[in-house]
């Protein structure tokens, strides 16, 4: 099931908590800055299609900068 | 450890080192902005000189461990910013009241309440007109310089026990943080029996002493006012002023503090323009310098007082001299920070009448 | 056919905002649980929030609700005082060490005692955060800070304070527990702690308290994942995380 990130770049403030988190390892210090200064993270995109959904990054982030989706099947869908 | 012939500090850490001068022993403070540097400083500072350093639970345990350092005739100091020395006004008041010396620091900012973190002058009537219960006055020294925050805190402790009374440092935020060269200097000729034939250290030999400010009995509270009153009239002898360019100045410019020093650079200016402005900058607020106004006034000239508050000196200075004139008055809003240009105007316009 | 979902749902009584906490500062979780809790419960519109003096000064900016700002330390007496005049609100303070354990400590102490209905969120990371990183009563033995620069050292300045095995002595304590926020098993268990607290004021059961470890990354000199670390192997080893006191506990079996 497909899962995805989205890290809102002019919330994070670099402090790298999301980074020991993620069951995965897909987070990373991105090398761009945002208007404040700060060093955002990141998944890249190729890393994406690893993450598990579980949203722990998003439970440890104290600026709420993280908002994880993730696909379930519709009511009667086929598998 | 020598002392330096100059250094290059903050008004805070000034006081800090004047204090250390003087010979105080014991601190007593509390983490508020923008006056830390003094607890930090003096939290290494004065236990190396073998002196005691506490931080309080709170600004109201810090006066009532002052109360009780001092109590026992040695050199004690606090310090704090102005929500704090609200919360302190009670043992200041006890202070006064059991004539307990003590330094009381105070690096005011904005109020009223939580205020801001910037300079302001709004804790006059509070230093002055007694910001604690009771008729009592403390002595006030308002420095304008880094320099005048390290000798008027040395002045302090030395009028505290000449008049065993608490003197009250009055600072702002810009005093406190900026920073200035200080020639340092360390005092001499203390009186190594200072506060020992009235301090508490045991009655050993002698009868006991008591320190308090409870007068029940028929009379006895009236006799105290009326000693605490004749204390005051004997302050008057330490009133202490700068004057600044005022023998054939039109008009006077009354400001203290960092308002003062300001304030005198723009007279500078304005006289290098022809006009013929002066400056007189009160050094005690109490004593206050009643006296140098009234004459000022007598010989004619009009006065403007300068203030980073809603105004407060300027009903003294309007005191001083309401027998032949008045004071104009211009607010510098407490919040935004002064520059010598916000005065310009003001004085123009007050010199024109 | 598959939909995509959000995961994650932040409460709308949390103010969608940047704050002005420093990189790796866990106020902004210890906020976020306090905005789940209270939205969870169905209490958002019913809550009365007494700031206090701190970096979480601000918190009124962060969290939607009707807000008072107390002097420093004042708090559970403002709280009190607000509990008294609307008893059918849900009334808490959210406070950091120096606020309420310093100089606070009389006004907790007798909170807690006279068991006002009222709940404390009480944040400590060991210094005083907003004056600049100085010693407070949970500053650990050896830790340095700017008021002890040497280290705290025992026979100056004291052990430093366990507040909420304190709390749970007093009479009029319900529920008291402290938690920590440094990895996510934590987390979860601060969110149960934080829910159950305020559910305990809802039953009018008495004082209930969550004490929540947190990083001071700026004052402790430190990145936020050193700080994150520190919480682990210095502050839950001296404030060890667990409940203290559960009025309504059932007994195990």
């Amino acid at each position: 099931m497909p899962s995805r990130v989205e890290f809102r770049e002019d919330r994070c403030k670099g402090c790298l908590l999301c980074t020991e988190v993620c069951p995965t390892g897909i987070i990373q210090q991105s090398s761009r800055f945002n208007q404040k200064g700060y060093k955002v993270t990141e998944i890249t995109p190729d890393m994406m299609s690893q993450c598990k959904g579980c949203a722990f990054c998003a439970m440890m982030c104290p600026d709420y900068a993280i908002n994880v989706y993730t696909t379930k099947q519709a009511k009667g869908g086929k598998k | 450890m020598s002392t330096p012939e100059r250094i290059f500090v903050k008004g805070n850490e000034a006081i800090s080192r004047g204090a250390l001068a003087a010979g105080m022993k014991c601190f007593f403070g509390y983490p508020i902005t923008p006056q830390n540097d003094i607890p930090e400083f003096l939290s290494q500072a004065l236990p190396d000189a073998g002196g005691q350093f506490v931080q309080a639970e709170s600004e109201v345990a810090a006066a009532n461990m002052l109360l009780g350092a001092a109590a026992c005739g040695i050199r004690a100091m606090t310090s704090s910013s102005s929500p704090g020395m609200s919360l302190k006004q009670e043992a200041i008041s006890y202070m006064a009241g059991s004539e307990i010396p003590g330094v009381i620091v105070n690096v005011s900012r904005g109020g009223p309440g939580l205020g801001d973190i910037g300079p302001s002058q709004g804790d006059y009537f509070q230093s002055v007109k007694g910001g604690g219960h009771g008729d009592y006055k403390l002595l006030v020294l308002a420095p304008g310089t880094v320099q005048e925050a390290y000798d008027l805190t040395i002045k302090a402790f030395d009028l505290a026990f000449k008049y065993r009374n608490p003197v009250l440092v009055l600072a702002d935020a810009i005093i406190g943080q900026m920073k200035e060269p200080v020639v340092p200097w360390v005092p001499e000729n203390r009186d190594p029996e200072e506060g020992q034939a009235w301090g508490l250290q045991g009655a050993k030999g002698r009868d006991p002493r008591l320190l308090k400010s409870l007068f029940l009995d028929d009379g006895a509270l009236a006799g105290q006012n009326l000693k605490l009153q004749a204390k005051y009239q004997a302050m008057q002898a330490e009133v202490d002023q700068e004057m600044f360019l005022t023998d054939d100045a039109d008009l006077i410019v009354v400001a203290y503090g960092s308002i003062g020093r300001i304030a005198k650079s723009t007279v500078r200016k304005l006289r290098a323009q022809g006009k013929k402005v002066g400056l007189v900058r009160p050094i005690t607020l109490f004593p206050f310098p009643a006296d140098v106004l009234l004459k000022l006034a007598k010989e004619g000239k009009r006065f403007l007082t300068i203030e980073h508050n809603m105004g407060q000196m300027v009903e003294d200075v309007r005191l001083s001299i309401r027998t032949v004139a008045d004071s104009a008055l211009h607010c510098q809003l407490p919040g935004n920070l002064p520059t010598p240009d916000d005065f310009e105007e003001p004085i123009l316009k007050a010199l024109e009448g | 056919m598959t939909q995509e979902i959000r995961v994650t749902n932040y409460p709308e009584v949390l103010t969608d905002r940047a704050s002005h906490y420093c990189p790796g500062c866990q106020h902004g979780t210890a906020h976020r649980l306090v905005a789940e809790a209270l939205t969870d419960l169905g209490l958002v519109d019913k809550t009365i929030l007494i700031g206090s003096i701190g970096c979480s000064v601000f918190i009124y900016n962060y969290l939607t609700l009707d807000a008072i700002e107390s002097p420093h330390g004042r708090a559970p007496a403002v709280a009190t005082g607000v509990k008294r005049a609307r008893p059918d609100k849900i009334v808490f303070t959210y406070q950091g060490d120096g606020d309420l354990a310093s100089i606070g400590m009389a006004e907790i102490m007798h909170c807690a005692n006279r068991g006002e209905n009222i709940t404390t969120i009480f944040v400590n990371n060991t210094v005083y955060g907003m004056t600049g990183g100085q010693m407070a009563p949970t500053t650990l033995v050896g830790q340095k800070t700017t008021t002890c620069p040497g280290g705290r050292c025992r026979e100056n300045e004291g052990m430093p304070i366990r507040m909420t095995e304190i709390i749970a002595s007093l009479g009029g304590v319900a529920f008291a527990e402290r938690v920590a926020v440094n990895n996510v098993k934590n987390i979860m268990k601060a969110r149960k702690a934080v829910t159950k607290a305020f559910e305990y004021q809802t039953k009018g059961v008495g004082f209930s308290f969550v004490e929540v470890l947190a990083t001071c990354p700026t004052n402790w000199r430190m990145t936020p994942l050193q700080a994150n670390k520190r919480v682990e192997t210095e502050m839950i080893p001296y404030f060890p995380l667990g409940n203290y006191k559960d009025v309504l506990a059932k007994e195990e079996k």
